[in-house]
């Protein structure tokens, strides 16, 4: 029987069989390998719901740290987190933004360009630890700001600007060119085509990106450390000079103690410290989305 | 050798002028020693191959090669008797004063409305601001179509109607001059139909440059056609003589169709 009259669906060959075999294989070892990520979150979560659940409730985030399981709870670790990050993202986010429009609409292109271009990918990849030993000596000792508020906000707004502004450079080159001859063609300045035009359209992805980088530096507890955050604090922040913790460092505290309520307590932290963040990423979401309806 | 006719300017000024113009990318000589009259209130057309240099060169009539960093421009634009690429010169009022409109139709991501506003607003023309508005998209032959929905965003018009769209934006900040480049080349043939029946309006008020890759286009609707080749502007005059009598063996090689 000739090739071309063989009714479809019959004499499949062996090659025939392994690729079909092969490609069945390949979709479920990939399937395997997400399942795997997926299943390692779900069991950590119901873990720590487990543990934390019955010591969340409202005492818990409205009591500050104490040697009394009982009594503890995370009201300083949140008051200096949330301090912290709004003073990292008050930092970070207009140098951040500005640092990107200036690299990509009014910096020349010249090796000096490529030099700052190449040290800004270099230092978003830096260890934290070395920011905060950076923040310590420049905040903490030479500009005298102290075991401070500040000091924290300072360091991490440092550490995340390079991702932030990388972020932005590419929400900034991703507006098509058209748009900015269009804008340019019409007798708008460079500052015009930014403000009017380039921003506008490019904000959505430079939110995405500072979301990206806050949920970064709300975990963040190396560098903090090094500029004085304390794991044991019983009062909150009130000014720019007050010390402070913050939820990373205010877990590891009560997991490194034998007892195992305040192992219960950690977990109770680390659920703040999500719900934490799932709300920040919610509040950028939102804000994203109503930038990109405004089209 | 390039021939250039005479240009029958009617005793007034001619709206621009290059003169021994040159464009060089890097060591690519895009544009090579072109001189150019630009007779006011006509259309002149510029045709030739891809990569002849046509559009540099348009772009050189309201310093859009200024915003690419390896464009080098040598020669002069002489525009009411001063030359555009005078140290003294801002490109910014350059460019409100020669308008341009692109190949492909790039409405700003806003409304209809605010896409046309953008210019006189940035150029703090702010002063009727709707009847500007209102007559440069009857200028554009638009306002019949939109005047109910102008605060709908500009992507929700077909192609068509977008590129007239950027053509009422060019008009409503008052351009002396209106450079199109292929303007009509991503639309079709109805689209196309009507945006050359504006630009035939358009001539009353306006001196207009356009760049076209189709010899029907320039034959219709142009009253003085530039062929450049290879970055030399090779034949220069009336369009029914560049097209029925050309003086250059390589204008009628082209005009015919038998390359390019």
């Amino acid at each position: 029987m000739s090739e071309a009259n063989r009714p479809l669906g019959t004499g499949e060959s062996t090659f025939d069989r392994r690729r079909r075999l092969m490609g069945r294989a390949f979709a479920w070892l990939c399937g395997l390998a997400t399942s795997v990520g997926v299943a390692a979150l779900a069991v950590l979560l119901v873990d720590l719901l487990i543990d934390g659940l019955p010591r969340l409730n409202y005492a818990f985030l409205t009591s500050f740290a104490s040697r009394f399981p009982e009594r503890a709870g995370v009201k300083a670790a949140l008051a200096g987190s949330v301090w912290i990050l709004g003073l990292t993202t008050l930092i970070a986010f207009p140098l951040s933004v500005a640092a990107a429009i200036y690299l990509e609409e009014y910096a020349p292109r010249g090796w000096v360009t490529k030099a700052i271009q190449t040290n800004i990918a270099n230092l978003a990849g830096v260890p934290s630890i070395v920011y905060g030993i950076l923040g310590l000596a420049l905040f903490v000792r030479a500009l005298g700001l102290g075991r401070s508020v500040i000091s924290g906000a300072l360091t991490l707004a440092l550490l995340i600007m390079p991702v932030i502004i990388m972020a932005a450079q590419e929400a900034i080159r991703a507006v098509p060119s058209t748009i900015r001859e269009a804008a340019y063609g019409l007798g708008a300045t460079r500052w015009q085509v930014v403000s009017y035009q380039v921003l506008p359209m490019a904000l959505p992805g430079i939110l995405t990106g500072t979301i990206l980088a806050l949920s970064r530096a709300v975990g963040e507890s190396a560098p903090l450390i090094m500029v004085g955050a304390v794991g044991f604090l019983a009062f909150t922040p009130k000014g720019l000079s007050d010390q402070f913790t913050v939820l990373p460092l205010q877990i590891y505290n009560w997991v490194s103690r034998p007892q195992d309520e305040f192992r219960e307590l950690a977990a109770a932290g680390i659920l703040v410290l999500l719900a934490l963040l799932l709300s920040m990423n919610a509040v950028a979401i939102v804000m994203r989305n109503r930038a990109q309806a405004q089209r | 050798m390039s021939t250039t006719y005479d240009i029958d300017l009617a005793g007034r000024e001619p709206a621009l002028e290059a003169i021994d113009l040159s464009v060089y990318y890097g060591d690519t000589h895009a544009v090579q020693d072109v001189s150019l009259t630009v007779p006011s209130n006509k259309v002149v057309a510029l045709i030739g191959p891809s990569g002849c240099g046509k559009s540099t060169l348009l772009r050189c009539f309201n310093r859009m090669n200024d915003l690419i960093g390896s464009a080098r421009v040598e020669g002069r634009v002489d525009f009411h008797g001063q030359n555009l690429y005078d140290d003294a010169i801002d490109p910014v009022e350059v460019r409100r004063r020669v308008g341009m409109v692109f190949q492909k139709p790039n409405p700003f991501p806003k409304s209809i409305y605010d896409n046309v506003a953008f210019g006189p607003r940035v150029n703090g023309l702010k002063d009727d601001l709707d009847a500007t508005v209102e007559q440069s998209l009857r200028s554009a032959a638009l306002w019949d179509e939109v005047s109910d929905r102008l605060t709908d965003s500009a992507y929700a018009l077909s192609g068509g109607q977008q590129q007239r769209l950027c053509i009422a934006r060019t008009l409503a900040v008052k351009p002396e001059i209106v450079l199109m480049d292929e303007p009509a080349s991503a639309l079709d043939p109805i689209a196309t139909q009507k945006i050359e029946e504006l630009i035939y309006e358009l001539k009353k008020e306006y001196t207009i440059v356009i760049v076209t890759h189709n010899m029907q286009q320039a034959a219709r609707i142009s009253d003085y056609t530039a062929f450049l080749y290879m970055g030399q502007l090779i034949e220069y005059g009336p369009t029914e003589t560049i097209f029925t009598n050309p003086r250059e063996e390589r204008t009628e090689a082209y005009v015919t169709g038998r390359f390019g």
